[in-house]
């Protein structure tokens, strides 16, 4: 009893701290800019000049965590499902992708594939060209697939087994129980943990800047080397924190309205 | 439907009637521990069949054993014609539950669907049932365990005795020759029991075969025509329900009912 009060207490100043980087985000946005807007009014002009470069960069970005997540996604569901299996061989494999791949840090992994893949493919005649932009892809792809086959697991596993016996009874197949029962339980626990991550891919992504891809961050180093004003340079990397926040706001906030309508059944 | 004259015990004098249910010396063991060790078992069609016993006795053992979820290590056992020991695909297997209605201690609804849902999947995704055909009769077993006014609901905002009742309509959705009822009560809350009990009491007098493990003696002893008191993984007794519980002939069992009636 006393323990679970402790926990209580620990659970609930975790909670709100969860929301207020968010809120303080938001205000900080608006007075840093309305504030700026009234002494350095000729930067701001100039800053919206630099948008649709700036917009183009972040169209990087944005296509990056898609295809990252989208790919983690299948790979990561694979894995886990490996993860699942009965065969003790495919179960170390797994789990040994899903070790390697979640302990390493995602800039080390993205000089790992950007160094380690050729910047093009020979297949016969034909040159299949392999740019530094996909390299980054995959290396994002590849912990976000091993953090996905965490989720896909541990949501399997929350299910309770009853529900399994239950299907039995009621003369379901293995797959059909998985199919009708317990996947889409698990859609409903793995969504939230699948946001985060695609929150946490999503600003990831700047890191492709360090392999020379021009996306968001790239595009704002570009304008501020160019303009080389001091003022103009806090200004276009405000930006770029206030492009992110657009971008990945909304997906936390879904996130916690999906939590909360799933915590109802 | 035969329904009215199985109520009668005259019916089971009937000696050419093959039992629905046959269990012969079936033995199954956990590891080490045997909790099965001979078990002797005739349920005929339309029969309400109370298993009872202490805890750890083997009742829930057999009621999966008769629906294949678990396998004998020896022994026979059929249903109807189907010799469920002898049964080694999970086809074969889900042939069998088509027929073999199962309702569980913690009711397992789904708890991602609607009540109405819960009875509707196993009709439509496993029997092939047309929508409009398997939710009219969904409907209507919702009315008979008088939950009618719940069919949107969902199984969290249901008291014990509503999900269980719904867990009953879930199983009779499909249509079973028999149902196989595991302490459906013992979760329950003692105001809630007497609502599941009238359901099983109405389904009994249907003429459905029932065979019920539970603690409810005096439910056990009004609607079954037989009672089958386990011990240890054996049947030490069984008999009529009067016999059974007013003049037990076997020590054990006597030992037994003397503790239930304090």
């Amino acid at each position: 009893m006393a323990i679970e009060n402790n926990v209580l207490m620990l659970s609930i100043p975790v909670r709100t701290l969860k929301l207020d980087p968010l809120a303080a985000w938001a205000i900080a946005l608006l007075v840093g800019w309305g504030g700026l807007w009234y002494s350095y009014t000729d930067s701001i002009v100039m800053l919206v000049a630099w948008l649709p470069h700036l917009a183009q960069g972040l169209k990087m970005n944005v296509v990056i965590s898609v295809l990252a997540m989208g790919i983690g996604t299948a790979l990561g569901v694979l894995v886990g499902g490996l993860e699942l299996s009965h065969s003790r061989l495919t179960q170390l494999i797994a789990r040994w992708y899903v070790q390697v791949f979640r302990n390493a840090p995602m800039l080390v992994l993205i000089f790992f594939t950007t160094y380690v893949f050729p910047f093009e493919i020979h297949l016969g005649s034909h040159y299949i060209p392999f740019p530094d932009w996909v390299k980054a892809t995959v290396g994002l792809a590849l912990p976000a697939s091993a953090h996905i086959a965490e989720i896909f697991r541990g949501a399997v596993q929350s299910i309770p087994t009853p529900q399994w016996e239950a299907s039995s009874s009621l003369a379901f197949s293995r797959w059909q129980t998985l199919r009708w029962i317990i996947l889409p339980q698990c859609l409903k626990r793995a969504l939230p943990p699948w946001m985060n991550l695609y929150a946490m891919i999503s600003m990831s992504t700047t890191l492709a800047s360090l392999v020379g891809v021009t996306e968001l961050l790239e595009s704002a180093k570009n304008a501020s080397n160019t303009v080389n004003r001091t003022d103009f340079t806090i200004l276009v990397y405000l930006a770029v924190l206030s492009f992110f926040f657009l971008y990945c706001y909304p997906i936390t906030r879904l996130t916690r309205r999906l939590e909360n309508r799933f915590a109802i059944h | 439907m035969p329904s009215i004259e199985t109520t009668g015990t005259f019916v089971h004098d009937e000696p050419e009637e093959p039992a629905l249910v046959r269990l012969r010396n079936v033995h199954l063991s956990f590891g080490e521990t045997r909790v099965l060790k001979g078990v002797d078992l005739n349920v005929r069609r339309g029969d309400a069949v109370s298993i009872i016993g202490p805890s750890g006795s083997g009742k829930s053992t057999i009621l999966r054993c008769i629906n294949g979820l678990l396998q004998p290590e020896r022994g026979e056992i059929h249903v109807g014609g189907t010799a469920v020991h002898a049964l080694r695909t999970e086809e074969a297997r889900i042939e069998l539950r088509k027929r073999v209605g199962f309702v569980f201690q913690q009711y397992n609804l789904f708890p991602h669907l609607s009540v109405i849902a819960n009875i509707l999947i196993a009709p439509i995704r496993i029997l092939g049932v047309e929508r409009t055909t398997a939710e009219r009769e969904a409907r209507e077993l919702l009315a008979r365990v008088r939950l009618e006014h719940k069919a949107d609901a969902y199984p969290g905002q249901l008291s014990g005795g509503q999900q269980q009742r719904v867990a009953i309509a879930r199983a009779l959705a499909m249509h079973p020759e028999l149902v196989l009822f595991d302490e459906v009560t013992s979760a329950l809350d003692p105001e809630t029991v007497g609502e599941v009990l009238a359901v099983i009491r109405e389904l009994v007098k249907d003429g459905m075969t029932c065979i019920l493990v539970t603690h409810e003696m005096r439910f056990a002893e009004e609607v079954s025509q037989e009672i089958i008191f386990t011990e240890g993984g054996e049947i030490v007794e069984h008999g009529k329900p009067h016999e059974v519980f007013h003049s037990p002939s076997n020590p054990r069992t006597r030992r037994f009912i003397h503790a239930l009636n304090g």
